[in-house]
């Protein structure tokens, strides 16, 4: 099985502070990879630097094989990595639809084009038809994003991270801040949507991890203290005191 | 069987552009005066302009202060290009004579937008100011090709005759104009409707996201730009055909400040927002310009109510009506709009006063005291006219302010009753 994603003694500092302090991860093509540890431990940082986002301090991030530190998040997009926000960062004054036909548009080759019109791209609005039937939208269809209840915005948070149809999908706490009943719902549609796919999920809800992930990497402070299936990281001690006991309280 | 949803023909839209074609083409047989013509060839030109500014400023967020820029230079490559032609240097039929100046003005969004781009938001409306200013400079510097304080002045008229048009009569030019605007407003319409137009929504909206969806801001805003660029330069050429003449004031600032006033008075978030607004700009400037003086402190005064009230321009205000007729709750507004009018007026009237009789005391209160508002003679310097024109500003104030908190509940009652209907 071929690396996906490949990160390389990758560090960043904000200032004098050092947030990730060394990182290296290979996530194989087709793993689902969970990524946990407590608040402010970097997990966000770290898809940040992934994406684009935030350049690197150190070290070097390959996707598929190929160095993508220092390229700009659209670069980084364009050769199959999308990712998702923990903030719900759509597009507020648009419709479902719309917003997510516009993250079909340039994977679907349209780019920058202004001679084509957006009503006859049967390829593009049949995308987003299916994109908005996975993920549950179809009803919401021409509402505005920016009324939608915060689980449905949640939903199309994802549905414009995997429209475009990326390889690499990174989610960052998809199911943070809903309901029980809501959280299965996202479960069952993050698993639906990274069929066939590598996908990283940042997660806090350990039985979305537990279910989800074929691996799981634990990060406190910035570095990677385990890097294991499910059950050998429930029963990792490093892992129990650092952070899986923190959790119970 | 198919899930997408195919639309019908859109009948409305077919028919609300049929009827903006037709009030264009019929309006010259209505109004048959010179002064007219005038205006609504202005108009023509205007509404071309301003929808290119809100390519910019409604579709891409992006503030430009130095949009005459690019019409101004179209309008300067237009003008030289007329002379060339009437040389005879080469042959271009002077109907198609604005695609130079769109050509012209694609190719200076091309050099200019690449780096005002760069940024959106304040830095671009800083860069756009910058180099307005620049190149209001190079016009007076360069006056081989800016004509100086005198311009560049052209005829029209090249003698060659297609099927009697020539050009001289102002009615012919007008046609021109109306050829001109209906089809750049047909193709800044289509524009929002591409793949490019869509995402400049998107960019303007959320960069961010934008640049996680595989597209560069930069690029995005910069196309943008170039468009805008050409479509604006297509209105400098139209008018420098109108006028004959172009001079530096084509491209300053008061030039690329009145697109804006009249883009935002009229509403930047919709496509025919620019449309009224270039109409009740024209409107002030010559009906308002025609009878005072202080036109401008009337418009800048419409323009400081507007942003403070009605932050989505004219277009916004007629927009949220339509619902209101929909559920057929007009009845509910026609007292409340009614007192807001009169009392309105008043209030007007007192405003007017105080304007005029300040703009007359400080100009020629010595030499010349006496004057007429509103049919009414006398004299500046007493103290009669002033209490009258004080008791109207501060008592229409007081009976307006009423009628504004009877609109005002009458709306949200309205709103309460949209709502509990959608329920
Ligand atoms: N742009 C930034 N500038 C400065 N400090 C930052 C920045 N982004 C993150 N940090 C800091 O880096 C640390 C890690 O933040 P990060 O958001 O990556 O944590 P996290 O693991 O995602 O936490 P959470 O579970 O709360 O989402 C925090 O202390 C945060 O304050
Ligand atoms: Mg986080």
């Amino acid at each position: 099985m071929s690396t996906a994603i490949e990160l390389k003694a990758v560090t960043k500092n904000f200032g004098n502070t050092e947030i990730i302090r060394g990182v290296d991860l290979a996530i194989p093509r087709g793993e689902r990879h969970a990524v946990i540890g407590p608040n402010g431990a970097g997990k966000s940082t770290l898809f940040n630097l992934i994406s684009g986002r935030y350049p690197l301090s150190g070290g070097d991030i390959l996707l598929n094989g190929e160095s993508v530190s220092g390229l700009k998040p659209f670069e980084i997009n364009r050769r199959g990595l999308s990712r998702s926000f923990q903030i719900t960062n759509i597009f507020q004054r648009m419709s479902v639809f719309e917003n997510v036909r516009c993250a079909v548009l340039w994977s679907l080759g349209y780019k920058y084009s202004f001679w084509h019109r957006l009503g006859g791209l049967k390829d593009a609005n049949l995308r987003a038809e299916e994109v908005m039937e996975s993920i549950g939208l179809k009803a919401r269809r021409d509402t505005s994003a920016g009324v939608l209840s915060y689980a449905e915005q949640r939903a199309l948070e994802i549905g414009i991270t995997i429209a475009g149809g990326a390889e690499v999908i990174l989610l960052d706490e998809p199911t943070a801040g809903m309901s029980r009943t809501e959280t299965a719902d996202a479960v069952e549609l993050i698993r639906k949507v990274s069929q066939g796919k590598t996908l990283i999920m940042v997660e806090h809800d350990m039985g979305v991890v537990f279910d989800l992930a074929d691996k799981i990497s634990v990060l406190v402070y910035g570095e990677v203290i385990a890097s294991d299936k499910p059950q050998n990281i429930r029963g990792n001690k490093a892992v129990q005191e650092a952070y899986l006991g923190t959790e119970a309280h | 069987m198919s899930k997408l949803r195919y639309r019908p023909i859109n009948l409305g839209r077919w028919l609300v552009w049929g009827i903006t074609a037709l009030v264009m083409i019929v309006l010259p047989l209505i109004f048959t005066s010179g002064f007219t013509l005038t205006i609504m060839s202005q108009i023509g030109v205007g509404i071309i302009f301003a929808l290119s500014y809100n390519m910019l400023l409604g579709q891409g967020g992006m503030l430009s202060f130095g949009h005459a820029v690019y019409s101004g230079l179209g309008a300067y490559f237009t003008v030289h290009a007329l002379n060339l032609i009437s040389k005879g240097t080469f042959y271009f039929p002077v109907t198609l004579a604005p695609i130079i100046g769109g050509v012209a003005g694609a190719f200076f969004g091309v050099i200019f937008g690449y780096v005002t781009t760069k940024k959106s938001g304040t830095t671009f409306a800083m860069i756009s100011l910058g180099i307005g200013e620049m190149v209001f400079a190079c016009s007076l510097m360069f006056s081989d090709f800016f004509g100086g304080e005198a311009g560049i002045a052209t005829n029209r008229v090249m003698g060659s005759n297609v099927l009697g048009i020539t050009y001289g009569p102002a009615i012919q030019v007008y046609y021109l104009i109306i050829g001109w605007a209906l089809v750049c407003m047909a193709a800044m319409y289509a524009w929002t409707q591409t793949p490019l137009g869509r995402m400049a929504n998107a960019v303007r909206d959320n960069p961010e996201r934008a640049e996680f969806v595989g597209y560069d801001t930069h690029m995005v805003r910069f196309l943008t730009l170039v468009l805008s660029g050409f479509f604006a330069g297509i209105a400098g050429g139209l008018s420098s055909i109108n006028y004959e003449i172009v001079t530096a004031e084509n491209l300053g600032a008061l030039a690329s400040g009145s697109v804006l006033i009249a883009t935002f008075v009229g509403g930047a978030g919709y496509f025919f927002g620019p449309i009224i607004g270039i109409i009740v700009f024209f409107v002030m400037v010559t009906a308002v310009g025609g009878i005072t003086q202080a036109w401008l402190f009337y418009l800048g005064l419409l323009f400081l109510i507007m942003v403070l009230y009605a932050p989505g321009g004219f277009a916004s205000l007629i927009l949220m009506h339509v619902p209101v007729i929909k559920a057929r709750l007009m009845r509910r507004l026609w007292l409340p709009y009614a007192a807001a009018a009169i009392t309105g007026v008043v209030l007007l009237a007192g405003l007017v006063s105080v304007v005029e009789m300040t703009y007359h005391y400080s100009a020629e209160a010595d030499t010349n005291p006496g004057m007429a508002l509103f049919g009414l003679a006398f004299n500046v310097t007493s103290y009669t006219p002033w209490a009258v024109a004080a008791g109207l500003l501060v008592g229409g104030f007081i009976v307006s302010r009423f009628a504004w908190k009877a609109v005002g509940k009458a709306w949200g009652e309205i709103i309460l009753g949209l709502q509990e209907r959608r329920a």
